[in-house]
C-alpha cells in the first residue's frame, strides 16, 4: 500500500498533464479562461513542490514505482532535496512567466497554455525521473513542447531557429538513444540505481562499450546545457522566440546541467570502477570555452534578446565549471548558481520582451531610438537584472561567483578558471553597460506614450524580487544545498531508496 | 549593533527620496539629510569608544558557508573614513539641493547618492572582506548611476562607462586578491586578518594576492595607469564630482592601501611597486592640471596627483610615512570638496591649502611627505624620489596658482544645465564649513587634527606610532628647502606658462576617452567578427561540428577502455536476409544519390521502413512489425501532403570540398554506430526483460509481452509518448494556423508550379476508400481488443483507424471531408490523455501508485471467456489520442493544400456517380 501522502511525489507530472488535456478538450476557445486555469494550476505546482521540498528536507530518498512493479523493472520516480529544489526552481518560474504570458503573448498564436502544461508536464518529468530511458521519453515531451512554444506566435524568423532548434535536438535524441542502448546492452538495466550497482562491476570487456554510451549520453546532456561546441541551437533560438518562452527554456538548459549531476554524479561518478567520473576531464574546459564564447557573444550582439541569449550561454558556462568539479562543494556552489541564473535570466528574458513591446520601431535593437514609455522604470529592472547576471555585488549572482570561485580551488587549474570567471565577469559588465546606455540613457525625445502593461511588469518585479530573496536567504539556502550536494553524490542512499538496503550491501557500499 | 544601522539607514533610507520628492524639493533633500545625519549621530554615539581606544563591532551572519557575515567594526580608520564620508556627505547634500535644477529628478539623484553612502561607509567599516568587496563593487555601480546620471549626455554616458569597466574590473581583481589574502590569512575577518600579516607575507600566495589586491586599489583610486577614468568621471553633476570623485569614492583604494597596511606592506614588492606608482601619478597627475584650462579638470588632475602622493607615502611603507598620509588624506578632502563646490574668496584659501601654502593644513601634510621622499632610495638611486616629488610640487603650485587666477579671471564652463547668478545661502555655506578646518588645522595642527591624526594612523599601523610632531615649524629640514624649491619654481612655471604651454602644444595629444571609446569600439567589432564567424546561420556546420564532436569523443570513450569482442555465434546468412541486406544498403546509397529530388527520397525511405519491419518479423515481433508499417505509412502520406507545399527538389548546398568534408563526417558516425551495433549484437548478456517475459501473463493478465510492456511496465514511458505526439499534433496545427492566412498562402502560390494533375480525386480511389471505411474500422477495433494477448493494442488500431480517416481527406478533399468528420481531432487528443491519466490515477482509490493495473475474467455469452484488464481503459487513451493526433495534422496540413488550391472543391465528380449506383454503399451520411 502507499500511503496517500505517498502519491504527491507523481502528481507534478500528472497534474499539469491533466490540466493541458483538460484545456484542449473543453476550454481550446476560451483564452481568458484558459489563462485562469493556466494560472491556477501553476499556483497549484508552487503548493506542490513546496509540499515536496519540505517532505524532502527530512534528508531522506524516496521512491515511487510507478505501476507497483518492484524496481528495477518498474520505472522508478526519485523525489531527493535535488529533485525537489529543481521542481520547487520550476514551479516558481513558471508562475511569473504564465502571468507575464496573461498579459497577452499567450494570444498570438493557438495553445499556448496546453503547450506551456505540457512543458512543465516534461521538465518535472526529467528532474522526478530514476529511470534513464523514462528521461529519454521526458526529454522528448519536453523538446517537442518546447519546438512548440518557440513557434508560438509565428514569423520567419523564429521558424527558421526553430527549424534548427529541433533538427539538432532530433539528433541530440538519437544520440540518447544509442548511449542508452549501449548502457542497456552491458549492464542490462535501465534504472539509475541499479546502473550505480552495475557499472562498477562492469566487466573488463564491455569497459569500451559502456564508456562510449556513457559519454555518448554525457554530449546528450550537453547540448541540452549548452556546453561549447554544443551550442549552436541556443542563440537563435532564445533570441528567436518569445519572451516568455525564452524565459520558462531558461529552466530547459538546467535540465541538461541536472542531469549531468544526476547520471556523472551518481551513476559515472566516484566510485564507479573503471568508469570514475567518466565526464569529467571534458567538463570543466568546455565550459571555461563556453563562459569565454557568452561573453563575447555577448558584447558583439545587435539586439537585447541576442545579448540575453549570450549571457545564458556564459551563466552555463559558470554554472558547468562548478559542476565540471564534481564534489559537494562544486555541486553546492552550482546549485546555488543555476537557481540565481534561472530566474535572473529569466527577469533579463522578459525585461527584452518588455522592451521589443515598447520601444516602437527600433524594437530591441541597441541603437539610440525615441524613448519608451517607463523608460526609467523598465531602465531599472534592466538594471537590477543586468547585476544579478554578471555576478555584481550585492545580488545573488555575486554570492554565487564567489561560491563557484572558492570551490574552484579543488582544481589543480583553479588559477585559469579564476581568470577566465572574472575576466568574463569584466567583459560582461561592458557588454551590459553599452547595451543599456544606449537603451534607456541614450534615448531621444518620447515618440508617443503607450500604457506600461501591468501583467508583464509584475511577472518581471517577482522575478527579481525572487532573485533579491535568494540573495538574503543566501545563509540558509547555502547550507540546504550543501546537503543536497553530498546527498546528490551519496550513491548508498540513493540505491538504498531505490532497490531496499539490500542491494546498498550488495553494491559495496 | 547601531553599528550596522550606520551602513544600512543610508541604503535603506535611499527609498525615501523617490517618495518624498512628490511633497517638493526642500521635503526631499531634508527627508534625505536627515537620513545622513541619523546615520553620522549613530556613528558618532560610539566615538567616545574609538577614541578611548575600544574597537566597537556589531555583525550578523549572512552566508556563514561562504564565510560572508555582514560585520563591522570602528577602529580610528574605518571611524575616520565613515565620519567623513558622512559628514561631508551632508554637505554635499545641502549644496546638491541648490545646485540642481527644478526639471532634474531630484529622487532619484538623492536616492543614488544616499545608496553610493551606504556602500562608502560599508567598505570602510566592514570587517567581513567579502562584504568589503560586496559595498566596494557597489559603489563602483552606484557612480555609474552619478556619473551617467545626465543621461542625455554623450560624455556623461561614456565617463560612467569608462568608470565602472575600470573601477568594476579593478573590483573583480579585488576579488581574486581579497580572497587570496583570507586564505593565506584563514579567515575572512579583517580583524584577524590584521594581525596576522606575518602568515600571509609568507605565505606563497602573497605576491599574486598583493597584485590583484594593488591593481584593485589602483584603478579605484586612479593611479597611474588607471588615472584615465577619473577626469571623464567630472561629467556627473559638480555634487557627484565633490563627493565621489574627490572625498571620498576615489579614496576607498588609498583607504584600502591604508587598511591592508599591517597585512601586505613593509616588504620589498610592496615598495617596488606601490611607491614608483604613487609618484608617477602625483608627477603626472600635477603635470596634466597644470595645462588644463577647464576648473573642473584642474581639480579632477589635481586630485589624481594628491592620491598619488598618498599611494606613495603609504607605498613607502614606513610608519612615519603612513602617519604622513594619514594627515594628507584628513587635509585633502577638507579643501578639495570645498574647491569643488566652489565661490568666490572661499576658493583662494582652499587653492593656497592645495598648493601646499604655509598656514593652511594643506602646506603641513605636504611638508611631511616631502620630508619622506627625501629619505627615501629606491633601488639605489637615493635621488630619485626627492627630485621626483620637489617637481611634481612644484608642477601642483604652478596649477593651484592658475586655479585660484582662472577662478576669477579664467573662462567659466558654459555648459552646466543652468547657471546660479547670485549663490544663495546653500551653495556657499557647505564650502565655509569645509574652509573652517583648512585653516584651523593649518594653523593650530597639533590642537585640532592631532587626536584624529593619531587615532587613525595607529589603526593604520597597527602598532605603535613613531615619534613625529604635527607643527608649522619644524627648523631647517630638507623638506622647508624643497618647500621653497617649489614655490620659486612654481613661480617661475606660471610666468613662463605660454612658452611652456607652447612645448605641450606641440607633443603628440593622448585623449584617453577617444583611446577608450576606440578600444571598446574595436572590442565590439571584434566580438561581433567571432560571433558571425562561429554563428554563421547554417544549420549544416553547427551539424558538423556536432557529429564530430560526437564522433570524437565517443571514439575517446571507445578506444580509452578495455574491449573484448561479444562470444554470441553469428547467425546463418540465408538468401531472404542477405536479398532484405541489399535492398537497404541499395535504398540507402540511392537516397544519398536522389537526395535532391524529394519525392524520391521519400520513396527510397519507404523501403528502409520496409525492410526495418520484416527484420522485425524475422526476429518475432510481429507487434513491432505491425507498428513499423503503419508508422511507415502515416509518416508518407504526412510526407507527402507536406511535399505538396515545397518545392519539388532541394536547393544544392555548400562546394564540393565542403560536401566531401560533411560527408566524411558523416559517414565516421555511421560507421561508428554501426561498429558499435555489431559490438552490441554480438554479444550475450542477462538483462531486465527476463522478468518482464517471465511476469507478461501472471503480473501483467497478457501474453503478449509487448503490449504488457507498453501499457503496463513501461505504462508510464507509453503515457508521456502519447503525450509527445499529441504535443507534437497541435504544435502542427499551431505552426500551420498561420499559414492558412492570406500572405503565407499567396508565398506558397506563386512558388508552386500550376500544372496540377487534372483529375484531383479520381472516382476509383474515391469508391475504394469510402468502402474501405468500415471495414478498417472493425479491424481497428479487433487490433485494439486484442492487443493484450496477440499482436496489437491501442496504438496499431489508432494508426489504422486514422489511416483510414484520412484517406477520405485524400481521396474526396478536405471540404468534404471535414463536413462530415463529426468528431474533432483536438478533443480526441485532449480526452485520449485524459484517459489514460485518470486510468493511472484510478489506482490511488486503491492506495496503488499512479498507472497500477488489475484484470480479471469475466465470463460473456456468446464471446465466451472475456478478459477485462485496466490497462485496455489506459490503450483506449492510447488509441484515442492516436487517432487524434494523425487526422489533426493531416488534416491541418490537406487545408493548408486547400486554401492554396481550392479549385478542385467541386462536389459532383465525386458524389452524383455514386448516387445513381445500385450500391450505394459509402457517401451521403449527411
Amino acid at each position: 500500500m502507499t500511503a496517500p501522502l505517498d502519491h504527491l511525489l507523481i502528481l507534478p507530472v500528472i497534474l499539469p498533464a491533466m490540466a493541458a488535456a483538460f484545456l484542449v478538450l473543453l476550454l481550446r476557445h476560451h483564452l481568458r479562461r484558459q489563462r485562469i486555469v493556466s494560472i491556477i494550476v501553476t499556483v497549484l505546482l508552487v503548493g506542490l513542490a513546496a509540499l515536496l521540498f519540505a517532505q524532502a528536507s527530512d534528508g531522506t530518498v524516496r521512491a515511487y514505482r510507478l505501476g507497483d512493479w518492484p524496481a528495477p523493472f518498474s520505472i522508478i520516480l526519485v523525489l531527493d532535496r535535488l529533485s525537489a529544489t529543481l521542481l520547487l526552481l520550476t514551479s516558481l518560474l513558471a508562475l511569473c512567466v504564465v502571468v507575464y504570458a496573461a498579459g497577452g503573448v499567450d494570444g498570438r498564436g493557438r495553445h499556448f497554455h496546453p503547450l506551456f502544461q505540457f512543458q512543465l508536464m516534461g521538465i518535472n518529468g526529467a528532474f522526478l525521473t530514476g529511470d534513464v530511458f523514462n528521461l529519454f521519453v521526458f526529454f522528448e515531451v519536453m523538446l517537442i513542447a518546447s519546438y512548440g512554444l518557440m513557434l508560438h506566435g509565428g514569423g520567419a524568423a523564429r521558424l527558421k531557429a526553430g527549424f534548427q532548434y529541433v533538427a539538432i535536438n532530433l539528433l541530440a535524441s538519437v544520440v540518447f538513444l544509442v548511449g542508452v542502448g549501449l548502457i542497456y546492452a552491458v549492464t542490462g538495466t535501465l534504472n539509475m540505481a541499479d546502473l550505480a550497482v552495475k557499472v562498477p562491476q562492469v566487466a573488463a570487456g564491455d569497459a569500451a562499450l559502456l564508456k562510449a554510451g556513457a559519454l555518448l549520453l554525457f554530449l546528450v546532456f550537453a547540448t541540452k546545457a549548452a556546453l561549447v561546441p554544443l551550442h549552436w541551437w541556443l542563440p537563435a533560438t532564445y533570441a528567436g522566440t518569445s519572451a516568455p518562452a525564452a524565459a520558462l527554456f531558461m529552466i530547459m538548459t538546467k535540465v541538461g546541467a541536472y542531469a549531468i549531476i544526476r547520471v556523472y554524479g551518481l551513476v559515472f561518478g566516484a566510485g564507479a570502477g573503471p568508469l570514475e567520473l567518466a565526464a569529467a576531464p571534458f567538463v570543466l574546459p568546455a565550459a571555461l570555452v563556453t563562459l569565454a564564447v557568452g561573453a563575447i557573444g555577448l558584447v558583439g550582439s545587435r539586439t537585447l534578446r541576442d545579448l540575453s541569449a549570450f549571457a545564458v550561454i556564459a551563466s552555463m558556462g559558470t554554472l558547468l565549471v562548478a559542476i565540471g568539479l564534481f564534489d559537494a562543494a562544486g555541486f553546492s556552489a552550482g546549485l546555488y548558481y543555476l537557481v540565481h541564473s534561472t530566474f535572473a535570466g529569466a527577469a533579463l528574458f522578459l525585461i527584452a520582451g518588455l522592451v521589443q513591446e515598447l520601444r516602437g520601431a527600433a524594437r530591441d535593437r541597441l541603437v539610440p531610438a525615441p524613448a519608451m514609455p517607463g523608460e526609467t522604470l523598465v531602465g531599472g529592472l534592466f538594471f537590477l537584472a543586468a547585476i544579478a547576471l554578471v555576478g555584481l555585488p550585492p545580488l545573488s549572482g555575486f554570492l554565487g561567483k564567489v561560491m563557484i570561485l572558492k570551490a574552484a580551488q579543488a582544481s589543480v587549474i583553479w588559477p585559469w578558471i579564476w581568470a577566465v570567471i572574472l575576466a568574463a565577469s569584466l567583459v560582461m559588465t561592458f557588454g551590459f553597460a553599452r547595451a543599456g546606455s544606449v537603451l534607456f540613457w541614450a534615448s531621444g525625445p518620447a515618440s508617443g506614450t503607450k500604457p506600461l502593461p501591468a501583467l508583464p511588469l509584475v511577472a518581471v518585479a517577482a522575478l527579481l524580487a525572487l532573485t533579491l530573496a535568494w540573495t538574503l536567504a543566501a545563509g540558509p539556502a547555502s547550507d540546504a544545498l550543501g546537503l543536497t550536494a553530498r546527498q546528490a553524490l551519496d550513491r548508498s542512499a540513493y540505491i538504498g531508496a531505490v532497490l531496499g538496503p539490500d542491494a546498498r550491501l550488495a553494491a559495496g557500499d | 549593533m547601531t553599528l550596522l544601522f550606520v551602513i544600512l539607514i543610508p541604503l535603506l533610507g535611499a527609498l525615501i527620496p523617490p517618495l518624498v520628492i512628490r511633497s517638493g524639493r526642500n521635503a526631499c533633500a531634508a527627508a534625505t539629510g536627515s537620513v545622513t545625519l541619523l546615520a553620522l549621530a549613530l556613528l558618532m554615539s560610539h566615538a567616545p569608544a574609538v577614541f578611548s581606544g575600544e574597537v566597537p563591532k556589531a555583525g550578523v551572519e549572512w552566508v556563514p558557508a561562504l564565510g560572508l557575515s555582514l560585520s563591522v567594526f570602528a577602529d580610528g580608520l574605518g571611524f575616520f573614513f565613515a565620519a567623513m564620508i558622512l559628514a561631508i556627505g551632508l554637505l554635499v547634500i545641502v549644496y546638491a539641493r541648490f545646485y540642481l535644477s527644478r526639471e532634474e529628478p531630484m529622487g532619484r539623484f538623492f536616492a543614488y547618492l544616499l545608496l553610493f553612502q551606504g556602500a562608502m561607509v560599508g567598505v570602510v567599516l566592514s570587517d567581513n572582506i567579502i562584504a568589503l568587496l560586496v559595498f566596494w563593487e557597489l559603489t563602483s555601480l552606484t557612480s555609474f548611476l552619478l556619473i551617467g546620471f545626465w543621461t542625455k549626455r554623450a560624455d556623461a554616458r561614456q565617463g560612467a562607462r569608462m568608470a565602472l569597466v575600470v573601477t568594476g574590473g579593478g573590483g573583480l581583481a579585488l576579488i581574486a586578491g581579497l580572497l587570496l589574502v583570507a586564505q593565506a590569512a584563514g579567515s575572512y575577518q579583517l580583524t584577524e586578518i590584521l594581525v596576522r600579516g606575518e602568515m600571509v607575507r609568507a605565505s606563497p600566495l602573497y605576491l599574486p594576492a598583493l597584485l590583484l589586491v594593488l591593481v584593485g586599489a589602483f584603478t579605484k583610486s586612479a593611479q597611474f595607469p588607471f588615472h584615465f577614468w577619473l577626469p571623464h568621471a567630472m561629467a556627473a553633476p559638480t555634487p557627484v564630482s565633490a563627493y565621489l570623485h574627490s572625498a571620498t569614492m576615489v579614496k576607498a583604494g588609498v583607504f584600502l592601501l591604508a587598511r591592508l597596511w599591517p597585512v601586505l606592506a613593509g616588504t620589498d614588492p610592496w615598495f617596488l611597486i606601490v611607491a614608483p606608482v604613487g609618484l608617477a601619478t602625483m608627477l603626472l597627475g600635477a603635470v596634466i592640471a597644470l595645462f588644463k584650462d577647464d576648473l573642473k579638470a584642474v581639480l579632477a588632475y589635481s586630485t589624481v596627483s594628491h592620491l598619488g602622493l598618498m599611494t606613495m607615502l603609504l607605498g613607502f611603507g614606513t610608519p612615519m610615512a603612513a602617519v604622513a598620509a594619514v594627515f594628507h588624506i584628513i587635509n585633502h578632502a577638507t579643501f578639495k570638496a570645498a574647491l569643488f563646490m566652489v565661490t568666490g574668496t572661499l576658493a583662494l584659501l582652499a587653492s593656497a591649502s592645495m598648493a601646499g601654502v604655509p598656514l593652511f593644513n594643506g602646506f603641513l601634510s605636504k611638508e611631511m611627505m616631502l620630508e619622506e621622499a627625501a629619505h627615501t632610495a629606491y633601488l639605489g638611486l637615493d635621488f630619485l624620489f626627492p627630485v621626483l616629488a620637489s617637481v611634481a610640487a612644484v608642477f601642483s603650485v604652478a596649477y593651484s596658482a592658475r586655479f585660484a587666477i582662472g577662478t576669477f579671471l579664467g573662462p567659466v564652463r558654459h555648459d552646466y544645465p543652468h547657471h546660479p547668478h547670485d549663490p544663495p545661502l546653500g551653495l556657499w555655506l557647505p564650502v565655509a564649513v569645509l574652509v573652517v578646518p583648512v585653516i584651523a588645522i593649518g594653523l593650530f595642527p597639533a590642537a585640532v587634527a592631532g587626536p584624529l591624526v593619531a587615532l587613525t594612523a595607529s589603526a593604520v599601523i597597527g602598532g605603535p606610532l613613531p615619534d613625529y610632531h604635527l607643527a608649522l615649524w619644524h627648523g631647517l629640514t630638507p623638506a622647508l628647502f624643497m618647500s621653497l624649491l617649489a614655490f620659486a619654481g612654481g613661480a617661475a612655471l606660471i610666468l613662463a606658462f605660454r612658452r611652456v604651454d607652447g612645448v605641450r602644444a606641440r607633443l603628440p595629444p593622448l585623449d584617453a576617452k577617444a583611446m577608450f571609446e576606440a578600444a571598446s569600439g574595436g572590442l565590439v567589432v571584434a566580438c561581433r567578427r567571432i560571433v558571425a564567424a562561429l554563428h554563421d546561420g547554417a544549420l549544416s556546420r553547427y551539424m558538423g561540428v556536432t557529429v564530430a564532436t560526437l564522433v570524437a569523443v565517443g571514439g575517446y570513450g571507445f578506444w580509452s577502455a578495455t574491449h573484448a569482442a561479444g562470444a554470441r555465434p553469428l547467425l546463418p546468412v540465408t538468401a531472404p536476409a542477405l536479398t532484405a541486406f541489399l535492398a537497404l544498403v541499395l535504398a540507402s546509397g540511392a537516397v544519398l544519390l536522389f537526395h535532391g529530388e524529394r519525392l524520391t527520397a521519400l520513396i527510397l525511405t519507404g523501403v528502409v521502413g520496409v525492410v526495418v519491419a520484416l527484420a522485425f518479423l524475422q526476429f518475432s515481433a510481429p507487434d513491432l512489425a505491425l507498428t513499423q508499417i503503419s508508422v511507415d505509412v502515416v509518416t508518407t502520406i504526412l510526407m507527402l501532403l507536406a511535399l505538396n507545399l515545397l518545392p519539388k527538389t532541394t536547393p544544392r548546398e555548400g562546394s564540393r570540398a565542403v560536401r566531401w568534408r560533411d560527408g566524411a563526417i558523416a559517414g565516421l558516425a555511421g560507421l561508428g554506430a554501426a561498429g558499435l551495433a555489431y559490438a552490441v549484437m554480438t554479444r550475450n548478456g542477462t538483462s531486465i526483460s527476463d522478468f518482464y517475459l517471465a511476469q507478461s501473463k501472471p503480473g501483467g493478465g497478457g501474453t503478449n509481452v509487448v503490449n504488457v510492456i507498453l501499457v503496463d511496465f513501461r505504462g508510464y514511458d507509453t503515457f508521456a509518448e502519447i503525450i509527445v505526439l499529441g504535443i507534437a499534433a497541435l504544435a502542427i496545427y499551431a505552426l500551420l494556423d498561420p499559414a492558412l492566412k492570406g500572405a503565407a498562402v499567396r508565398r506558397i502560390k506563386a512558388m508552386l508550379p500550376r500544372d496540377e494533375a487534372k483529375d484531383a480525386h479520381p472516382l476509383i480511389l474515391v469508391v475504394a476508400t469510402r468502402v474501405l471505411l468500415p471495414l478498417s474500422l472493425v479491424v481497428g477495433a479487433y487490433i485494439f481488443l486484442r492487443g493484450h494477448n496477440a499482436p496489437g493494442g491501442g496504438f496499431i488500431a489508432g494508426l489504422v483507424v486514422a489511416i483510414a480517416l484520412i484517406m477520405q481527406y485524400i481521396a474526396s478533399g478536405y471540404g468534404w471531408a471535414a463536413e462530415r468528420m463529426k468528431l474533432d481531432a483536438q478533443s480526441l487528443i485532449g480526452a485520449g490523455v485524459a484517459i489514460a491519466g485518470l486510468t493511472g490515477l484510478a489506482a490511488f482509490a486503491f492506495g496503488r501508485p499512479f498507472l497500477t493495473s488489475t484484470f480479471g475474467y469475466l465470463h460473456w455469452p456468446l464471446v465466451g471467456e472475456f478478459e477485462l484488464a485496466s490497462a485496455m481503459a489506459f490503450d483506449l487513451g492510447v488509441f484515442l489520442t492516436v487517432v487524434g493526433v494523425m487526422v489533426l495534422s493531416l488534416a491541418q496540413l490537406s487545408r493548408v493544400a486547400h486554401r492554396v488550391d481550392p479549385s478542385p472543391e467541386s462536389r459532383a465528380p465525386m458524389d452524383v456517380p455514386l448516387e445513381g449506383a445500385a450500391s450505394g454503399a459509402a457517401g451521403k451520411e449527411d
